[in-house]
Parts: structure tokens; C-alpha cells; sequence
């Protein structure tokens, strides 16, 4: 085999991995529940794939490839166990048109199951993202690490457990009834959001965490909709984070600065993203099931607009906000809601939501002190505007957040 | 539960300080500080001088070697340390992000020993 051929069968490796992972995982632990199981055995597959398909050719589907090649090692191991008695409803049920490549090829996608018992109630909720980043995505515990500021150790850890609950604990891989499903949902996007892991961003500079997965929370909320064509707020959480996603270019200077939502160039703002957002809230406002995604969509579509219009319509801005603190009355929110009341109707009403808030729960919320700082300096208290500027420098954990607050203070 | 947090710095991080205050290196440090008092998190903990300022002592074989400077030899010396008072280790790893020594050079995080110290203390 050629050099090139080897890298043609290593990039189809790569690529049906990206692909198919979250479909082969979510197949293969369907009835079995054993996540961890299916995981090993589809990456002792996608290894052999690395040595069979440059020697042999990529195969014809090398998603069927995959699955049977996984299926066999999961047999081999349960084989192994000499446990065979006690699994063997496993084996028949992996044993079941085993061989069979034309069912391979159209195999059922339980990835829509597989994201439910990601985010099941019964699954802490701060590894709700973690495990569909690694189960759907198949992202490593590493990496999934490094996004939630935990150690790959305690990771991989916690990953585990998880997965030990969900094969031992009667969570069962299906789609929740029509009744249970609002709810449910809400902690399947709620899980995506995560992972995209930018909140809001706005004049004084808040904190923008990336998470560095904002393209894998993408690709997730695609599956989710790909799934889910009908939910509103699937449509909702897309359009929002492709908003977002259209002004990276425009976030950073060409020195790397941190350059605040108002003083972006629009022009650098992506269309082809802002079009497609737009689409979506669209497609989601024809059901009339208004929700927090979709809300926050519309706020950050009426930003959008300056590209055209040249101004933020901050009446528009602020009514969108009251509709979202009645279903999301969060601390996010209520400091979003200030800012844009501080913009639409001055500075002192905007200060004055900010002072509805319990000082304890914004202790490390640094937004909260970013937009005061912003507030007291236009209002001209210059002292508690110097002390709320210190507050959100101290809680900033961006490098060029922090020196964008730093030059605003002096 | 109480955390150290070890700060590392670089020399050029170190080469900063010299200025008179009113520079960004101070005033990061200012706000970080005032933002940990605020949330209840400082418990104790200072800067050190300049890595060059260390000497380093060890006794072996009963004869004493003395060192001019740090005791290892890396790029990214202490420069101080912090004591916090944190729920959890992922609740001190979210505050040693927002140090400004972790996007300059490497803040650990560390449980302290309070077993060990009562042994020895009581």
C-alpha cells in the first residue's frame, strides 16, 4: 500500500470515528446499558481498522465494519468473563444478526436514548456534558478535563461511576413519554449549553469562559435537532450558540485583545452562521412554544441586527429579557437584564435591577461586578465603581478579559 | 476544607514586581486578593522575594552544604502562596483559574494536612 493509501485509510478511520462514533456507541450499549463496554470494544475496532484497512482496502461500509468488528470483541469479552450464564441475554441479544452487514449498514440511530440517559435525573448533572462529550463524541476524559477545570484523574473517575450507575442502576435507554419529555429535554439542552460554555457577552467585558468545546456543542445540538425536528427549543439552543459562534472572529483584536459585543466590528461577524441562527429561530417561532433558548436567541438575534441596521434596538433587547427572567430566573439573567434596562432606560434603572440581587449569590459571579463597575462609573460613583472593577478583575479567569477590565478601571 | 495554592512564576513575572504599584501585574493581584477576601475564601498567605534571595540548607553525612538560591533549579519558581478555605477541590480549582498567575505561570492546588499537623502539633 502507498504512502497516500495509508492516508486515505487513516483519514476514513478518523472520519467515520467522528461520525459514527455516537451512532456505533449508542447501538451497542442500546440493550445492554454497558457504556463503558461498548466504548472499549468500538476503540479496540477503530485500532484494528488502523492496521486492516490500509492492507486490506477501506471497506465498502466501514460503518458496518466497525459495529461487527465491536460486536465480535464485546462477545469475546463477555466469553471471557466465563460468567456466560449470567450474560446470557447479552450475548443473544449482540449475537442477533451478528453477521448480517446489510442490517449493519441501516442499523437503527439510538443516539436520541443514549443523549436521554446522558442527562437522566439520576446522573449527577455536572456529568450530564462530560458524558455526552465522551459517549456521543467520543472525546477523551483528558480533554473533557481540561474544559471543566477538573483533573483528567478525578475525570476519568467520575466518567466511570457514571456509567457503572447507569449499566447497574435501571436506567433505561429510551425516549421519555410525551408527558415527561418538556422536562427532560431541558436537561438535554441544558447539558449542550454547557458544553458551549459562553453565557453572554456584553459592553463591560463579563467573563467569557470558553470551554473550548463550542464546536462539539454545536455538533451535538445538530444531532439533537437531526432527532428531534419538532422541539422549538432544539432550534432555540441552535440558533443561540450560532450567534455566538458568528462573532468569534470579531472577539478577539489582531494583539489578541478582548473586544467587548457593542465595539465589535459587524463586518467581521460570520453571515453564512448569523443566516443559519436565523432560520432556526424562525422554524422555531412557527410552533408559538416560546422557551429560554429560544428567548436568548432573540436577544442575541436583535444584536445581530446592528450588522444592518447599525444601532441595538435596547427596547427590544430588555422585553425579551422580562419574558426570559418569568422562565429563567437566573442570576445570569437578572445581570443581563440590568445591563440591557441600564442601556434602554439609563443607568441609575439598570444599577437598580442589579441591587434587587442578594449580594451572596453574586459573591463569585463575575458579570455581576463587571456591569455595576460599568454602571457606577457612567453614574459617576467613582469609588464603589473602583471597588466593583477590582471585584471582576479578581473573579476573571481570561488573561485578556482581565487586562480589557484593567485599562476600563485606571 | 483548606487548600494551598502554590503560585509558579517565570522570571519575567518576577522582573514585574519592580514597578510602583500602579501596573497591571499589582493591580491583578490587588483584585484577585480583594475578590477572594470578599467570598470568604483567603484564609492566610503571602508573597516571597525573588527566587535569587533563597538560600537552600540540607545537612548530610553531618556536614552542612549550603546553597545560594532556590532549592530547584526550574524556570517557574514560588513566588508565594495562598491558603483558602474551599467546599471542594473542584470549588479551588475554579479560584486558582481566576489567579493571574495561571495564565502567566502554573498555580497547584493542594490539600493541606490537618491530620498529619495534629499530630505533630498536639
Amino acid at each position: 500500500m502507498t504512502g497516500t493509501g495509508l492516508e486515505v485509510s487513516h483519514r476514513t478511520v478518523e472520519r467515520v470515528a467522528r461520525e459514527s462514533y455516537g451512532r456505533l456507541v449508542a447501538y451497542l450499549s442500546v440493550h445492554t446499558r454497558d457504556l463503558a463496554s461498548a466504548e472499549d470494544a468500538l476503540s479496540e475496532a477503530l485500532v484494528k481498522a488502523l492496521t486492516a484497512w490500509p492492507r486490506d482496502g477501506v471497506p465498502q461500509n466501514p460503518e458496518a465494519w466497525l459495529l461487527t468488528t465491536a460486536r465480535h470483541s464485546i462477545i469475546d469479552a463477555v466469553r471471557h468473563q466465563r460468567v456466560v450464564a449470567e450474560n446470557e441475554p447479552t450475548l443473544q441479544l449482540l449475537k442477533e444478526d451478528s453477521m448480517d452487514t446489510a442490517f449493519a449498514s441501516q442499523f437503527p440511530d439510538e443516539r436520541l436514548k443514549l443523549l436521554f440517559v446522558c442527562a437522566h435525573p439520576a446522573i449527577d448533572p455536572n456529568m450530564h456534558t462530560p458524558l455526552m462529550l465522551q459517549t456521543v463524541l467520543g472525546l477523551d476524559a483528558a480533554r473533557i478535563a481540561g474544559a471543566f477545570l477538573i483533573s483528567p484523574k478525578t475525570m476519568g473517575q467520575r466518567l466511570v461511576r457514571a456509567k457503572t450507575k447507569i449499566r447497574d442502576g435501571g436506567i433505561r435507554f429510551e425516549v421519555p413519554e410525551q408527558r415527561d419529555l418538556p422536562e427532560r429535554l431541558d436537561a438535554v439542552l441544558e447539558a449542550i449549553y454547557a458544553g458551549f460554555g459562553i453565557g453572554w457577552d456584553d459592553m463591560a467585558g463579563v467573563e467569557n469562559r470558553g470551554q473550548n468545546l463550542a464546536e462539539e456543542a454545536i455538533w451535538l445540538a445538530r444531532v439533537l435537532l437531526q432527532l428531534l425536528p419538532d422541539e422549538p427549543e432544539v432550534c432555540g439552543l441552535l440558533a443561540l450558540m450560532l450567534h455566538c459562534e458568528a462573532r468569534r472572529p470579531a472577539r478577539r483584536g489582531p494583539d489578541g485583545r478582548y473586544i467587548p459585543l457593542s465595539e465589535q466590528d459587524p463586518k467581521l461577524w460570520s453571515v453564512s452562521l448569523i443566516e443559519e441562527a436565523e432560520r432556526h429561530l424562525a422554524e422555531a417561532s412557527t410552533h408559538r412554544r416560546p422557551g429560554r433558548f429560544q428567548l436568548e436567541a432573540a436577544i442575541q438575534s436583535v444584536h445581530a441586527e446592528r450588522a444592518r441596521s447599525g444601532r441595538i434596538e435596547w427596547t427590544a433587547v430588555t422585553q425579551f429579557y422580562e419574558e426570559l427572567l418569568r422562565v429563567s430566573p437566573t442570576i445570569g439573567t437578572k445581570t443581563g437584564y440590568a445591563a440591557a434596562v441600564a442601556e434602554a432606560m439609563g443607568p441609575e434603572k439598570g444599577l437598580a435591577v442589579l441591587n434587587s440581587i442578594t449580594v451572596d449569590a453574586v459573591s463569585s459571579y463575575q458579570p455581576y461586578w463587571a456591569v455595576r463597575a460599568h454602571l457606577l462609573r457612567r453614574l459617576g460613583k467613582v469609588a464603589e465603581s473602583l471597588d466593583a472593577y477590582d471585584r471582576a478583575i479578581g473573579l476573571t479567569e481570561d488573561p485578556s478579559v482581565r487586562e480589557f477590565l484593567l485599562q476600563k478601571r485606571s | 476544607m483548606q487548600f494551598a495554592m502554590l503560585i509558579y512564576e517565570s522570571p519575567e513575572a518576577f522582573a514585574a514586581r519592580k514597578s510602583d504599584g500602579t501596573d497591571a501585574y499589582t493591580g491583578a493581584w490587588r483584585a484577585y486578593h480583594k475578590a477572594l477576601v470578599e467570598a470568604g475564601m483567603f484564609v492566610g498567605g503571602d508573597p516571597l522575594q525573588v527566587p535569587d534571595t533563597g538560600t537552600t540548607i540540607r545537612i548530610k553525612d553531618g556536614k552542612r552544604h549550603v546553597q545560594d538560591g532556590p532549592y530547584a533549579d526550574a524556570k517557574e519558581q514560588l513566588g508565594g502562596f495562598t491558603i483558602l478555605e474551599a467546599p471542594s477541590l473542584d470549588a479551588a480549582l475554579e479560584w486558582a483559574a481566576r489567579c493571574p498567575a495561571a495564565s502567566y505561570g502554573a498555580v497547584e492546588v493542594r490539600p493541606l494536612a490537618p491530620d498529619l499537623k495534629r499530630r505533630i502539633v498536639d
